[in-house]
């Protein structure tokens, strides 16, 4: 450790001890470690990687997105407890997608964006800095710009029951990454609906004024609901090979979930058609809305400057 | 109103107290002096985590890296935990939360200068946490031995945390510093923009610094501003030696009479200016604090209605 000139020792000195030296102590490592090691990554019999690896995207583009939304509340939450709470909903996300995104570059290295040789960037990092948006496979719902409160806490409420019944069935998948992200998810989706539902009861019974904001979120984000059931033609397959879920099969349950905060609350399911796609095509396939491409321009702009920096 | 009818006796246990390094407690007597100037200082404390959560927060949605990107939030998250803290250790001295946030947007209290300065790249969250939150641990460890109790056992977390979000800041820095050169300029560039900040976090020269000798008597403050300045400066030049950036200070050279070292002064009008309002971002800190307020209202109010028919529900 460098010397360090100080006329006096005191409890100054425990702030900074040890500031030189490499330890154990650091969040997340202090290293550029793979995300998944000591995890067999082998790519089950009787699966396409790029399949597996598609449905990894799938899900890891919807954990990136919607924390990448979930964080602009970050300073502007309607109290500190609610900052703290979005922000933990948003790491936990965070944290989802990056084991995600470093199985789908596992399992399909083709996929991962070529950068300049040398560049230290890690496979996970590639996925998300440097796809366009148009290789995004979220569905759209994780997209859309937040709204107010009310329609932040709809989509929490519709996106984390649906991932969580997700889930539940995933820890069972022959992709043991998948099943091991599942396991850990769980925990996370329960509380995410939790801290949802509660709030969505608050509105619902608080005032004149929440009640109609909250009825405004839900008819606004109703119509990208029905695009998180559809099974995708790759969903299908790898669900077939034993790897993924078809998002069809959690529907009934997910429903009745929402049908019992709905009635909690005293509101009415709404009655609005889904969104379209284009030529058929939606969130899973790359076609996203308008607010997806800004999205996405911020998240990458500084990695995009650096394809050689090392963070 | 206290001080008109406490005895001698209480004045005389209070001043005890102090003198033993004992903690004052929410219970005890104590001058309303006292009272006023920990409201301020907790106060202040309190709107400057939760202020300085906007400098960095802004580059959550373009950190660079995954990894960096829950490092940061988690960051500005904390900073929100150590906001809850201390204004709960006000609220043992008698002001709610939303009167002290009220106060922070109507701009009769204050928040520390330094997030009044703008976040020009996404170094500057590794120089924020290197020299800010360094500058902020050198005034907040005496803290820990405040004599107000609540205020005291507080920063004493806090200051836990701070030294972990230096050391993610310098660990930034050191790794942009093994990178491209373009990297390397980018961290020399915004450790040049805010070294003379950072010195200023220490408040005004002695001579000129009001608050200082009551508060030292009182024990709520320990070391002066200019102590606790040269002990900042003295511990960041081997740092920086470290990183391999150079401190924007011609004058800063080592006097190996003193044991340690000699260094310019910040631009003292610059601060002065910065703290009367006229700072680069103090409008726009207070607008989006105000704006989140705001916009929170009705939340907030949904919330204290909900819980008032719970209430009136289990009683019926």
């Amino acid at each position: 450790m460098a010397e360090v000139h100080t006329h006096e020792a005191d409890d100054h000195e425990s702030a900074y001890a040890g500031l030189l030296v490499n330890d154990a102590h650091w969040a997340f490592g202090t290293d550029f470690e793979d995300p998944l090691a000591g995890v067999d990554t082998t790519v089950p019999e009787g699966i396409e990687p790029a399949t597996l690896a598609a449905y990894c995207l799938m899900l890891g583009d919807d954990a990136l997105v919607l924390s990448q939304r979930l964080s602009e509340w970050c300073s502007r939450a309607p109290d500190l407890e609610e900052d703290i709470a979005l922000a933990n909903i948003a790491l936990d996300l965070l944290g989802q997608a990056r084991l995600l995104l470093a199985r789908a570059a596992k399992a399909d290295p083709s996929i991962v964006p070529a950068l300049p040789d040398g560049s230290p960037v890690p496979d996970e990092d590639r996925l998300a800095f440097f796809r366009d948006d148009l290789q995004f496979r979220n569905v759209r719902l994780a997209e859309v710009p937040n709204g107010d409160f009310a329609q932040t806490i709809v989509r929490v409420l519709l996106f984390s029951s649906w991932r969580l019944a997700v889930f539940e069935r995933l820890v069972r998948s022959r992709d043991s990454v998948l099943a091991a992200v599942a396991a850990k998810g769980i925990k996370e989706m329960a509380y995410h609906r939790d801290f949802a539902a509660r709030w969505f009861l608050t509105l619902a019974r608080g005032t004149e004024e929440s009640r109609r904001r909250l009825v405004a979120g839900l008819d606004q984000l109703w119509p990208l609901w029905p695009e998180l059931f559809e099974t995708h033609a790759l969903e299908r397959e790898a669900a077939e090979a034993g790897v993924a879920v078809e998002p069809f099969e959690v529907s009934a349950e997910v429903q009745v979930v929402l049908a019992q905060v709905f009635a909690a609350s005293g509101i009415d399911r709404p009655e609005r058609g889904a969104l379209a796609g284009i030529q058929g095509k939606k969130g899973r396939d790359g076609r996203h809305t308008e607010a997806f491409s800004l999205l996405v321009a911020e998240l990458q702009v500084v990695a995009r400057a650096h394809p050689r920096g090392q963070w | 109103m206290t001080s008109a009818v406490a005895g001698p006796e209480l004045e005389a246990h209070f001043t005890a107290t102090i003198e033993h390094a004992d903690r004052i407690e929410p219970r005890d007597w104590m001058p309303d002096g006292y009272r006023r100037t920990l409201v301020r200082q907790v106060a202040q404390h309190a709107h400057s985590e939760i202020i300085g959560m906007q400098p960095e927060g802004a580059w959550i949605g373009r950190a660079p890296s995954l990894r960096r990107k829950a490092i940061l939030l988690a960051k500005v998250q904390d900073e929100a935990g150590h906001g809850l803290y201390l204004y709960s250790a006000a609220e043992t001295l008698g002001v709610s939360r939303n009167e002290l946030t009220e106060m922070l947007i109507s701009g009769k209290q204050k928040y520390s200068s330094i997030f009044n300065y703008p976040t020009l790249s996404y170094t500057d969250v590794g120089t924020i946490g290197w020299l800010v939150d360094g500058a902020a641990i050198c005034n907040q460890v005496p803290l820990c031995r405040t004599s107000f109790g609540p205020y005291g056992r507080a920063m004493i977390r806090i200051c836990k945390e701070e030294s972990f979000h230096q050391r993610q800041g310098f660990e930034l820095l050191m790794t942009m510093m093994r990178g491209t050169d373009e990297q390397r300029a980018m961290v020399q560039e915004s450790v040049d923009r805010f070294w003379w900040p950072a010195l200023m976090m220490f408040g005004p020269p002695d001579e000129d610094s009001t608050n200082t000798e009551q508060s030292m008597e009182w024990g709520i403050k320990t070391h002066t501003n200019d102590e606790l300045r040269q002990r900042f400066v003295d511990m960041s030049v081997p740092q920086a030696k470290a990183l391999g950036v150079t401190l924007p200070d011609p004058d800063l050279v080592w006097n190996e009479e003193r044991g340690q070292h000699d260094f310019g002064q910040p631009d003292w009008d610059e601060f002065w200016s910065v703290v009367k309002g006229d700072g680069p971002c103090n409008a726009q800190r207070i607008a989006h604090r105000k704006q989140a307020w705001d916009e929170g209202a009705w939340v907030r109010e949904a919330a204290t209605a909900f819980a008032a028919a719970a209430d009136e529900e289990k009683t019926a």
